[in-house]
């Protein structure tokens, strides 16, 4: 199995964000998912390490620092299983626009850098189906580190690679840590033929470059919400066995 | 290099060099062949003979406990979830119990290996190189013990040993009409897959139709040789 070798042959469409944290692809992705909502188009979001299965086993172990890089980069691989067929397959197969803020590159940049084969990760995700677009969100290092320390009172453990050992502060780990990251990032968007987008650009300007390619990619798609027009945020409905 | 540890592809990039003073027995064998009774028996032998026993199980650790349980409660009925939480299970006990006891000189005993995850999802139709390379970092065993049944054998120990349940049946897979049916049909595809698995990794097969005596008998004599290459002492 080769990674994303081919299109998904779902009547869906699967844009996803990529970039390292201060990059603004949230921000992107939320304008992006309000303008197609507003031009009549059923979507579905799902975000990165959400699933209700190993939301409480991964905050946990991530609290009492138990990870090795491997089951890190299991726990989130077992994270995306879970959105992928629940989240992300099904309502490809129903027809509907699908948004992920980060996909499986957000674990071929974070795993690697702490210390998993490149191959291994990239064979391990090899399940996954390939995005219509993939955005990067393409910004200094500088940048984007000083936005999350100016605009953050705190950083994430885990944020900063603190688990690596890179530097005794949080700050100064966290910058090096991104920093590497970015690099990882940057090798692909060759490799995966990612769409980068200059993130230094005004926020409007980047939307505008979003929403083209979009428009571009949806060119004889055309489905549309039915007449109920109820915003999907559950594709499934949970149950409990008590 | 009597001590270089053997993995089934690469080792972990960032895990250390390390000479394996121990040893690594696993035990294989479908649902109900008595697996655990033997591994007891197993233990409580190699500790009489002087030997410090480390026994690891399939979906025990801390970590996972909780997921797994969730998951099996209904909460997911994907095969690709279910095989990366066994397999992070998996990787948390090889790395954070396994390894630091071979290094230190301890029998490792697994009740169960890679080769369920491998026999199980093989039976679900899963893309076999890929499971292959999931499990690549681990320890390929001194010894893999495995505990030999036909499904004849198998299905009145099953219901004397507690009764089938939902996923010892593979119910997951409707493979039959009822609990019983469905049962006799999984575990016979598991039995035939770990029986090519066993040609494919050399295992050591123990006829496990015999009396629980006769088992342990047996498999002590397939341990015995492996004990005997003990590591020389370093200076």
């Amino acid at each position: 199995m080769k990674v994303f070798e081919k299109k998904h042959g779902y009547p869906g469409k699967l844009f996803i964000v990529e970039g390292v944290d201060g990059s603004g692809k949230s921000t992107q992705i939320d304008l992006l998912k309000k303008w197609l909502e507003s031009e009549g188009y059923s979507v579905f979001y799902t975000e990165w390490n959400s699933s209700e299965l190993v939301k409480e086993t991964t905050r946990e172990a991530k609290k009492k620092n138990l990870l090795t890089p491997t089951t890190f980069s299991l726990l989130h691989a077992t994270d995306f299983a879970d959105r992928l067929y629940y989240q992300i397959i099904p309502p490809l197969k129903a027809g509907m626009i699908v948004l992920a803020d980060r996909y499986a590159y957000t674990a071929f940049a974070r795993d690697v850098v702490r210390g998993v084969s490149p191959k291994w990760v990239r064979d391990l995700y090899s399940f996954a189906v390939k995005p219509d677009i993939s955005f990067y969100f393409d910004m200094p290092i500088q940048i984007a580190c000083e936005r999350i320390l100016s605009n953050r009172a705190e950083i994430k453990f885990h944020e900063a690679g603190m688990d690596l050992g890179l530097h005794p502060d949080v700050r100064e780990s966290f910058k090096i840590f991104q920093g590497r990251i970015m690099d990882q990032y940057k090798k692909m968007v060759e490799e995966f033929d990612l769409t980068a987008i200059d993130a230094t650009h005004e926020i409007h300007d980047q939307q505008d470059v979003v929403r083209e390619k979009v428009s571009e990619c949806l060119k004889g798609y055309s489905t549309k919400r039915t007449i109920y027009a109820k915003r999907a945020k559950v594709f499934w409905r949970k149950f409990t066995v008590s | 290099m009597p001590n270089e540890p053997k993995y089934f592809g690469e080792s972990l990039p960032y895990l250390k060099p390390f000479e394996k003073k121990g040893k690594l027995i696993a035990i294989e064998g479908t649902d109900g062949c008595g697996r655990s009774t033997q591994v007891a028996l197993l233990k409580n032998w190699l500790e009489v003979r002087g030997y410090a026993v480390v026994e690891t199980g399939w979906a025990r650790s801390n970590l996972m406990h909780k997921s797994i349980e969730l998951a099996k409660s209904g909460n997911t009925m994907d095969r690709m979830t279910f095989t990366l939480l066994y397999a992070t299970d998996f990787a948390d006990r090889f790395e954070n119990l396994i390894i630091p006891a071979l290094r230190s000189g301890h029998i490792v005993l697994s009740d169960r290996y890679v080769f369920t995850a491998i026999a199980r999802d093989v039976v679900r139709d899963a893309d076999s190189a890929w499971i292959r390379n999931l499990f690549s970092f681990a320890l390929v065993p001194d010894v893999t013990l495995y505990m030999k049944i036909d499904i004849e054998t198998l299905i009145p120990r099953a219901i004397e040993g507690g009764g089938m349940n939902y996923w010892e049946a593979g119910m997951d897979m409707h493979m039959g009409q009822d609990l019983f049916d469905s049962f006799v049909n999984y575990q016979s595809a598991l039995i035939t897959e770990y029986n090519k698995l066993s040609k494919e990794f050399n295992f050591n097969s123990v006829d496990a139709t015999k009396s629980v005596d006769e088992i342990q008998k047996d498999i002590r004599e397939i341990v015995k040789p492996v004990l005997a290459e003990k590591p020389k002492v370093k200076k």
